[in-house]
């Protein structure tokens, strides 16, 4: 099992990395743009669905560990003018800090009482910038400038070099990240959620557990919060809402909690639908206060249809489908979040 | 000398297929008899694509505004009053024969669909410019991709000193008064009118608030000021704040606030008996909206009141033409409403909309007839008339503010009464407020501006 699980991600990898690199060549820069959203938005995601639908700990306040990420980029690249990657490093570094000082608050919560913390961590820390405007610029935020390397050419488009770097960095995300699920500790944050009690038992520190998950979840944050300053080139406490905090959740919940695929369908889901339901609503000439409250209802809708049809996300939905037709490669497929799967696993 | 080419003008709206024809005439000035050597100064050159968002028939511009959200009541309908305007300038003769096509879309006032939305605009759609994008926070994450696409970001809806930054933002002109200007004329009114009363500041915690008090504190004596209370525009819980301007027995409250805040500030004032005289700025003083916001506020706590009985006595100020029927714009702005937008209300809004869509089709007539996107910049660069606008535009190379001035205003039953002249002053702390002295401009017949 281990040894055909690490080439078979490592071949997925390839096979997205090359669609990526075949459509950001073939569409046009705006589609660029939304492939490099879309990068940053799975690795939020993916950090979310793992803390969530692995450790069983809830968080309304990843956008706090975006906005820590994208300003501690946003900070390195234009005070010390050190590459991206290394920026990245350090905002990932940084946010991995801030995930455990959090961590160790939120292993003592559960349910409710970890939501309303995180909460408060959401709301309250992008006000940071607002206190400090010298050093973060206050509302107006700080400029991050990011431009292509001169050996690709002066005219090779800035958006897909910018969702070329945020689909390589995901990728890299992801398959560190299914890597850790398939672990050990992946495993002891399933035993942790499923039965607490039952996995102190095992042997299993269910704190230092916890506390990694909150650990591993921000990081991926902060890793998609610095994708997020050089791609919209700029931070400001604007971008790091509640709003955004709760887009995340619902992403992980849509795609389904716990799966890494399921991040990337829920990701799709809340970036394309309001703008393609936009573009619907426009050209069929509907007046603007009809026209303008379409996406919202479109992407409500989707959220109920997909909730009502697949309880379990996309990525369940897609899950039954292939056991539906499949049959006998459903269960070559990876999935990370059902707890029969694990079974299967051990005892395969 | 601009009322025989206005004659010129509405001739070439009665012959529709010479529409193009004459309008060219009428650009080029006269002394511009030698104009044959530039594309744009040609009086008979045909209509090419001449920039990114231009064709021979059209120009295509963008925006960003709220249609939904927290800032939609109210500002929803700018846009929709811009397309109006755009809409009656393309039924006579467009801009030189071209029609304006306005594709505006919602952000929610959230700064990452901002971001994303203006990608749209420019990257796919192409547009010439974006035009009148709207909010602070919002369109600060657009500001520097705009700018290094070259990309004019002409008349952001916002009044943040922030878009007078020309060496570093060549691209981005404001239009509206900022809030800075509008501090120092409301804070002169208030030292001159409550001298040795308790002044209290009610305002959003961001650079709006923040600019407009810079203005106030030029002109308030420090010694007066006995409370700053500052709101977030996610909290809808003033109390704390309320009851700090009455503890500190505060006899005038001068609120830089939104439409819905100043409601907020006004009705919770009213649940704990605290009854100062109210000074907002233009951007929350609307009176059809306030009123509107009052009442369905009260209404939803289970309350009634009466809207227009609520704002009555506050004080403002606006650089707008009155909504008064004596008013040339006014009859142009109602005619042009009732023909293309009957349904919105003729409200502040409405007419923000119009005003910023004239001076936009100001700056394309001076652009030319084949304009680049550096013509149009440069255009502004160059000054504007100011239209119907009270005061005059400080545009030039180095100043990339919009409007100058403004005139104080009292809401008496529901409609701002002008108080006084019009005042104009600079945004820095020492500069002088002064009574304009100039005229205001008559709306051209044609409703259309003559280039």
């Amino acid at each position: 099992m281990t040894v055909s699980t690490l080439p078979r991600r490592l071949a997925v990898v390839v096979v997205v990395a090359v669609i990526v690199a075949f459509l950001s060549i073939k569409l046009g820069a705006f589609r660029d743009y939304q492939i490099a959203e879309i990068a940053y938005e799975v690795t939020a995601v993916a950090g979310l669905t793992v803390l969530t639908g692995l450790s069983g700990q809830i968080s309304l306040g990843h956008g706090a560990f975006m906005a820590i990420g994208g300003y501690a980029t946003a900070l390195v690249l234009m005070h010390l003018n050190w590459p991206f990657i290394v920026a990245l490093v350090i905002a990932a570094a940084v946010t991995a800090v801030a995930g455990g000082v959090v961590g160790v608050a939120a292993a003592r919560l559960r349910g409710p009482y970890l939501a309303g913390a995180t909460l408060m961590l959401g709301v309250a820390l992008p006000a940071v910038a607002y206190a400090f405007p010298a050093t973060f610029g206050g509302d107006q935020g700080l400029d991050v400038v990011f431009t292509v390397p001169s050996f690709l050419g002066v005219n090779f488009p800035l958006t897909r070099w910018q969702a070329w770097v945020g689909t390589a960095v995901t990728l890299v995300t992801l398959l560190l990240l299914a890597n850790l699920c398939y672990s050990r500790i992946g495993r002891n944050w399933r035993a942790v959620r499923d039965d607490d009690v039952a996995a102190a038992l095992d042997g299993i520190n269910v704190a230092v557990a916890r506390i990694r998950a909150f650990v591993v979840s921000a990081t991926c944050a902060g890793i998609a919060g610095s994708l997020l300053a050089v791609i919209t080139a700029l931070v400001a406490p604007g971008a790091f809402t509640l709003t955004l905090s709760i887009a995340l959740l619902t992403a992980a919940v849509i795609g389904g909690l716990g799966s890494l695929p399921g991040a990337l369908w829920g990701s799709l889901l809340i970036i394309l639908v309001p703008t393609y339901a936009t573009d619907v609503a426009s050209s069929h000439g509907l007046s603007s206060s009809v026209g303008s409250n379409i996406p919202i209802a479109a992407y409500g809708v989707v959220l109920i249809l997909v909730m009502l049809a697949f309880p379990q996300g996309i990525q369940g939905g897609v899950r039954r489908l292939i056991a539906l037709f499949g049959g006998p490669l459903a269960r070559e497929r990876e999935h990370i979040a059902t707890p029969e799967h694990s079974e299967k696993e051990g005892s395969s | 000398m601009s009322r025989p080419h206005r004659f010129r003008l509405t001739a070439a709206v009665a012959v529709a297929t010479a529409a193009a024809f004459t309008l060219a005439a009428c650009s080029s000035s006269p002394g511009s008899s030698s104009a044959s050597g530039t594309s744009t100064g040609s009086s008979t050159a045909p209509l090419t694509a001449s920039a990114p968002g231009i064709t021979a028939s059209t120009i295509l511009i963008g925006s960003h505004q709220p249609l939904t959200g927290p800032a939609a009541p109210g500002y929803d309908e700018i846009a929709p009053a811009s397309t109006a305007y755009f809409d009656w300038v393309n039924a006579h003769g467009g801009v030189y024969g071209r029609k304006i096509i306005y594709k505006y879309l919602n952000d929610a006032y959230d700064p990452t669909t901002t971001a994303s939305v203006v990608r749209q605009l420019v990257l796919q759609d192409n547009v010439y410019a974006i035009f009148n994008g709207l909010g602070t926070p919002t369109h600060l994450a657009v500001v520097s991709f705009l700018n290094s696409e070259k990309v004019p970001d002409v008349f952001v809806a916002s009044g943040c000193d922030c878009w007078d930054n020309p060496t570093q933002d060549p691209e981005t002109f404001g239009w509206q008064l900022d809030y800075i200007r509008e501090g120092k004329i409301l804070g002169q009114y208030v030292a001159e009118h409550f001298k040795g009363k308790k002044i209290g500041f009610f305002y959003q915690d961001d650079e709006f608030g923040m600019d407009g008090v810079k203005g106030l504190e030029d002109e308030i004596p420090a010694s007066q000021v006995v409370a700053k209370e500052s709101y977030v525009d996610t909290n809808v819980n003033v109390a704390p704040q309320v009851a700090k301007l009455r503890a500190a027995g505060a006899q005038v409250v001068v609120s830089f606030s939104i439409p819905a805040f100043t409601a907020l500030l006004k009705l919770t004032s009213l649940k704990l008996g605290f009854n100062p005289q109210l000074v907002v700025s233009d951007v929350g003083s609307d009176p059809i909206t306030l009123s509107g916001l009052l009442e369905s506020f009260a209404k939803s706590a289970g309350a009634t009141v009466n809207g227009n009985q609520l704002t009555q006595g506050i004080i403002t100020d606006g650089y707008l033409p009155s909504l008064s029927a004596s008013d040339s714009w006014y009859v142009l702005f109602k005619k042009i409403h009732d023909l293309y937008d009957a349904k919105e209300p003729l409200d502040g809004n409405f007419f923000y909309g119009m005003a910023v869509a004239y001076t936009f089709v100001q700056a394309m007539l001076k652009a030319g007839r084949n304009p680049t996107r550096a013509d149009l910049v440069n255009a502004i660069n160059g000054g504007l008339p100011q239209g119907p606008m009270l005061a005059p535009f400080a545009y030039s190379a180095s100043d990339h503010d919009g409007v100058t001035g403004a005139r104080i205003g009292v809401i008496q039953n529901g409609v701002i009464v002008e108080q006084g002249p019009v005042l104009v002053t600079d945004a820095t702390a020492t500069g002088a407020i002064t009574d304009y002295t100039g005229t205001e401009q008559q709306a051209p017949a044609s409703g259309v501006p003559s280039p």
